[in-house]
């Protein structure tokens, strides 16, 4: 559990980085390095799929957002009392999320354990039933196809609002 | 004028040679996806980033020429229009919405987990297709916007 949680400290100061420096390029480099260090996180946990998602991903994002940093040379930022008032309200909006958290955080097992009862059948019946040996995959094109469809559903939409947004026809 | 746009020779030549493989290891985890780690999406975008190299390294009027945006946003449709079918099919071979319509076959082969990798390879074509065609709309966007600036 201490790598772990070291990795987990090395996030939230890559973060802390990323909302702190000065310069748009450094900021999404630090945010690409918390990506990376979830991917490990994923790995040692023992979920390869995520961590090859989380990793091809992170690489795409990190190659569109330095396009997107290229085009915007500075930072708008907000000063004097809308700062203040942001930060008054941000931090009001945290307390309270954590406060909700912990209240509904300390209802939940130990981490991984016990089995769960729906995941304990999909473990023991997942390969007789769909004859798929990777269980993410049958749990995700199998048991909750419908999920599947709804992500698929919302790229597509995601998609469909970029190009339209960005066409050439559009802007004139 | 060609040799000037794009990357510089290096990054040209390596990825004369990277694309190729990175192509086969997308269609590699997708075709793969019910045996090994992987599935329809990580595959889709190992596709999506070799296209995308293509385009970072010799700008972006040779890799549309590999795979234009048209094409890219017809890949898409077809995968996600797939999809679908392949979850209507279920009703009425199998009984219900998504139901695993074709036979099991024997674990662990390629050839196996019924209608699983037919998904995998529509929800790869979808992803693949979706992303690389974000990613032309983006660089035609900042190129546009460049132009316009200069116009002012």
């Amino acid at each position: 559990m201490l790598e772990l949680y070291s990795l987990i400290i090395l996030m939230i100061l890559g973060s802390l980085v990323a909302i702190h420096t000065k310069y748009l390029l450094s900021a999404v480099i630090s945010l690409t390095l918390v990506g990376l260090i979830l991917c490990v996180v994923f790995l040692y946990l023992q979920a390869p799929d995520t961590a090859i998602t989380q990793i091809i991903v992170e690489v795409i994002a990190l190659v569109l957002l330095i396009r997107a940093v290229s085009i915007e040379k500075g930072t708008v930022g907000r000063k004097g009392a809308r700062e203040t008032f942001s930060a008054v309200v941000t931090t009001v909006f945290l307390v309270l999320f954590a406060f909700f958290a912990y209240r509904a955080l300390l209802d939940l097992p130990q981490f991984g354990f016990p089995l769960m009862r729906v995941s304990e059948g999909y473990i023991r019946e997942g390969l007789v039933k769909t004859g798929s040996a990777n269980i993410v995959t049958a749990v995700l094109l199998d048991f909750r196809a419908y999920d599947t469809l709804g992500e698929a559903t919302v790229l597509f939409t995601a998609i469909l609002g970029a190009i339209i947004v960005l066409r050439k026809a559009g802007r004139k | 004028m060609k040799e000037n746009k794009g990357m510089t020779l290096i990054v040209k030549t390596v990825i004369k040679f990277l694309a190729p493989l990175v192509i086969l290891f997308g269609v590699y985890i997708i075709l793969h996806g019910h045996l090994t780690p992987g599935g329809g999406f990580p595959g889709g975008v190992v596709i999506a980033s070799a296209f995308i190299l293509l385009t970072l390294a010799y700008g972006k009027q040779i890799a549309e020429k590999k795979m234009k945006r048209s094409l890219a946003a017809l890949l898409e449709s077809t995968g996600a229009l797939f999809f679908l079918i392949l979850a209507v099919l279920g009703i009425f071979l199998g009984g219900w919405f998504f139901s695993n319509f074709l036979p099991k076959g024997e674990p662990l082969k390629l050839l196996s987990a019924g209608f699983i990798p037919l998904a995998n390879i529509a929800i790869g074509l979808k992803v693949g297709g979706g992303i690389f065609a974000v990613f032309l709309a983006l660089i035609i966007f900042r190129i546009a916007g460049e132009g316009g600036k200069e116009q002012k």
